[in-house]
């Protein structure tokens, strides 16, 4: 890749002072690791904050604004009341089980940040398989749920575990596959090498906005959706349901060990829409950031701008939508992204096969994404519009008088 | 002030690390009195195995082996396991009536493997080897030149599991 790594320098410093190759380069990951580790725990923090005020501000509240400038350090005292609170094992747990199921959480998480790319250079790690990466290690956190499920040794836990698992395995297809759609575009799999493609050069000067997003809006909209429902937030936060039911599969959990699995929630949440902005919205291009010495910090800017505000856009969702049913929510996963997603991607491998020109190859691509939202969106309404007719049906018997049809005509299976 | 030798042990001590971590998980498997306990050991086997692989550089392998054994098999495994109530909650003993014959088989096993690596003339370990971004296209390439037959009858068997698994399922009115 372009320029020099972080991991290079820092090294190169350490053997300066006198230290073997080996050990320097060791020290250099160390403390690489050490900073991404605790950025991704400090920055939930700050996380939990945006989220508290975005929502209180639609639901025409004013949120924590007791503790510190704009009650920033709410958080830090609902940690330190958090830390302090007895720790409750319920009777015949598994210890093993139960213990493990919060730290494999938040690990499964945080090694993610591993492969995000911040500034050109900036990676923890420029695995040539990140995209995989991510992918593969998604299943720690499922296995976690299962843990925490069954350790509990409380059926109501249990079965959370197995609607956890349910709801991440069906959306981890549409959004896996939605990914496919860019790697198939930019013929890479690491995240670097996919923000290096979307830079966009007139006359030298590297204005950075060749966004993914721009020429693929369906991909990048059904990768949003699912990251909603991998993050487990409003409409699919069903797992859930805070104003309905207790909670989910981490019901017996009390104390920090609870105060993990949000934590892992919140964080997941963020490098969702990193991954996001990495994977449609260029990442950390953006105007300028080719210029020698400010480029990587512009860089730096751009990344974190991009990845909070979909953070922000997510959080927006979830305090303006109501939530779906269980059904609902397979259906849409299976029925109408899985179709719609594998649909895209068989047309962009034949339209990139065309010899044509790459703009009239982007701009093809552009129409076939257009024509996916136009299906989905027909197909939806044309269901909604049944589901409203069946939901009054059944609630309404004297509307079924004179028609004499039964209720279920227009059941979804 | 003289450079220091290098230190080549770190990362074989890493290996015996992996290595050692892997063979507990391994044991764990077959000696965990709780089946699930087995499968999260199996978990560990797994991961252990794809740490393996991370160190011979084969990082496309190792990220395979997680996707595919830990986020499909194992949770397919402790699926089986959980809905199966008298093995959540039974202790069952690892060994059953067939143990010896077992043992004896698993070590002739054993010996025969250790027989085969050991006469195997291997690659020279110096020799350069190409795992980057083109070794995963070309893997690509023969996925659907030379050994297409092979990947499409894969395709084929696991669509049939899937039919059947479907008709297993369905509702028999």
């Amino acid at each position: 890749m372009q320029g020099p790594t972080w991991s290079d320098g820092l090294a190169g410093l350490l053997t300066g002072l006198g230290l073997p190759d080996m050990l320097a380069l060791g020290i250099a990951y160390g403390i690489g690791a050490f900073i991404l580790v605790n950025f991704g725990m400090v920055s939930a923090l700050l996380l939990i904050w945006i989220t508290r005020k975005a929502i209180s501000r639609m639901q025409d509240r004013l949120g924590p604004n007791r503790l510190g400038p704009y009650g920033l350090f709410q958080t830090v005292a609902d940690a330190a009341k958090l830390i302090s609170k007895e720790i409750i094992t319920p009777s015949q747990s598994d210890f093993l089980a139960y213990n493990a199921a919060p730290i494999l959480s938040v690990f499964g998480v945080l090694i993610l940040l591993a492969v995000v790319p911040f500034a050109p250079g900036l990676i923890g790690v420029d695995l040539n398989i990140g995209v995989l990466f991510v992918v593969a290690l998604g299943s720690i956190g499922i296995m976690a749920a299962l843990m925490a499920g069954w350790g509990s040794n409380n059926k109501y836990a249990l079965l959370a575990g197995f609607r956890v698992v349910a709801q991440l395995l069906s959306y981890e297809i549409p959004m896996v596959l939605s990914i496919l759609t860019v790697v198939l575009l930019t013929g890479t799999m690491s995240f670097q090498g996919i923000t290096e493609f979307q830079s966009l050069t007139i006359g030298g000067f590297n204005l950075g906005i060749g966004w993914l997003g721009i020429v693929m809006p369906a991909a990048m909209l059904i990768f949003f959706i699912s990251s909603l429902a991998e993050a487990e937030l409003t409409p699919f936060d069903l797992l859930e349901a805070e104003s309905e039911l207790i909670a989910g599969f981490h019901i017996e959990y009390s104390g920090m060990k609870f105060a993990m699995f949000f934590l892992a929630q919140f964080v997941n949440a963020w490098v969702l829409s990193a991954l996001m902005a990495i994977l449609f919205l260029g990442g950390w291009q953006g105007p300028g950031v080719g210029l020698p010495g400010i480029g990587p910090i512009l860089g730096i800017g751009y990344f974190f701008i991009k990845a909070y505000a979909i953070y922000v856009l997510q959080q927006w969702v979830r305090g303006t939508f109501p939530r779906v049913r269980i059904d609902q929510m397979m259906y849409f996963a299976w029925k109408v992204l899985v179709p719609a997603t594998v649909g895209l991607i068989v047309v962009q491998a034949i339209v990139q096969k065309l010899p044509f020109q790459s703009p009239v190859i982007y701009a093809l691509i552009f129409l076939a994404n257009i024509g996916t939202i136009w299906i989905v969106v027909t197909a939806l309404q044309k269901y909604i519009k049944s589901e409203g007719l069946r939901t009054k049906r059944s609630f309404e018997p004297a509307s079924l008088i004179g028609t004499m049809q039964k209720a279920d005509t227009y059941a979804m299976y | 002030m003289p450079p220091l030798p290098p230190l080549p042990s770190i990362g074989q001590l890493v290996f015996a690390g992996i290595a050692l971590f892997t063979c507990a998980s391994a044991l764990g498997v077959v000696l965990a009195r709780n089946l699930f306990h087995g499968a999260l050991a199996l978990v560990a086997t797994l991961f252990g195995v794809a740490a393996l692989y991370v160190m011979l550089e084969a990082e496309f392998l190792a990220v395979s082996q997680v996707l595919v054994y830990v986020g499909a098999i194992a949770t397919l495994i402790t699926f089986a396991i959980m809905l199966t109530r008298s093995m959540m909650y039974g202790k069952t003993s690892p060994l059953n009536r067939q143990w010896g014959k077992t043992g004896l088989f698993a070590v002739m096993i054993f010996l025969a493997l250790y027989g085969f690596v050991g006469s195997i003339p291997w690659a020279d370990s110096a020799a350069p080897v190409i795992a980057d971004e083109s070794m995963i296209a070309r893997l690509g390439e023969q996925f659907v030149t030379n050994y297409v037959i092979a990947f499409e009858v894969l395709g084929l068997l696991l669509l049939v599991a899937l039919v059947g698994a479907v008709m297993l399922a369905r509702d028999n009115d």
